[in-house]
């Protein structure tokens, strides 16, 4: 690529691409636009807070989660267009999780959606694994002294996905009720999950 | 077309589209603009026709990101699909799918249409040969 293409707009540069890309019978624009209209409208934070709601009303499926996550998330029916193995990461009052990807974006799509700009972000990228603490607290959770703080560097091979603490007061919900409790920034685990 | 998502409950998500809306309620769009959401879509497509490998991807986008950290005092603005692009378009031209002469070829006769064509109808005021604003608008 060169300095002047850069340059140039990407949105010609995309349009450009496509054009040529299906005119060799490489793609078919309708399976492009298929995967964009998946990833926007159908597969969000939605597939994670299910999981959360299952593994938080159901000890035998917390169980089988932590232990495998990639088959108990597939056991609800999510699976990953990139055959990526999810490992679930258990937050308790004594240990509290963050997912960053240090190297370029990965991030467990079949739970979550897509990631949020923050989270793609080179200052969240690199702060993250050197200062926590210190970034946990911009999102607005201070976390006591007495809690350790891990933080966990996703890559090709690993998604991580936190599993969080329930909170209190959620003892009556049902799964729908508790899933619809959980953010997704709770299960990169820049957030904790409010009482309802 | 294989299901990317797994979504077979449907059913559920219509249920919680209230309270928790996916995906864009617990957080931003995860697209700024058209243009991202096609570069996204295009490496999934090329990827589900064999003609790419994910991780061979992924290490170009590593490389793009990280060749925009090394040099982020003289590059703009941090883009994350800008990398993303910059990664397809080489892995595109390392492949021979779509080399970056024939890109910048298409380029090229894109820009040059009537502004009428223009994609995402996004401004293009740097621009100076243009026609007048309206102009192309006859037909």
């Amino acid at each position: 690529m060169t300095a002047a293409q850069e340059h140039l707009d990407p949105a010609l540069r995309v349009e450009a691409l496509a054009s040529l890309l299906t005119e060799r019978g490489l793609i078919d624009p309708a399976t492009v636009e298929t995967f964009i209209k998946t990833y926007e409208q159908s597969v969000g934070p939605m597939n994670g807070a299910k999981v959360v709601a299952r593994a938080w009303a159901d000890p035998d499926y917390r169980a089988r989660l932590l232990a495998d996550g990639t088959a108990a998330i597939a056991e609800l029916g999510f699976k990953g267009p990139q055959g990526e193995h999810i490992v679930v990461l258990e937050n308790t009052p004594a240990v509290h999780n963050v997912v960053v990807c240090t190297l370029c974006s990965c991030y467990p799509w079949p739970v979550l959606g897509l990631p949020p700009s923050w989270y793609k972000d080179p200052s969240y990228r690199s702060r993250v694994v050197r200062e926590p603490r210190a970034v946990l607290a911009e999102f607005g959770l201070e976390l006591a002294d007495d809690v350790a703080v891990k933080v966990f560097d996703s890559s090709s091979e690993v998604r991580y996905m936190v599993l969080p603490e329930r909170p209190a007061g959620t003892e009556g919900m049902s799964e729908e009720e508790l899933a619809a409790l959980v953010t997704r920034d709770a299960m990169v685990g820049v957030a904790a999950v409010g009482a309802p | 077309m294989t299901d990317p998502g797994g979504h077979a409950d449907t059913a559920y998500l219509l249920d919680s589209a209230g309270p928790a809306a996916p995906p864009r309620d617990n957080g931003e769009l995860v697209f700024a603009a058209p243009w991202e959401s096609h570069a996204f879509g295009l490496a999934l497509a090329l990827r589900e026709a064999g003609c790419i490998v994910w991780e061979d991807f992924r290490q170009a986008l590593i490389s793009e990101i990280g060749s925009w950290q090394a040099s982020r005092s003289a590059a703009g603005s941090w883009s994350y699909y800008g990398c993303w692009l910059r990664a397809l378009e080489r892995l595109a031209d390392e492949r021979g799918l779509v080399t970056a002469g024939d890109l910048r070829a298409r380029v090229a006769t894109l820009a040059a249409r009537p502004s009428e064509h223009e994609p995402g109808g996004l401004p293009h005021d740097h621009d100076a040969t243009r026609a007048p604003a309206g102009a192309g608008h006859a037909g």
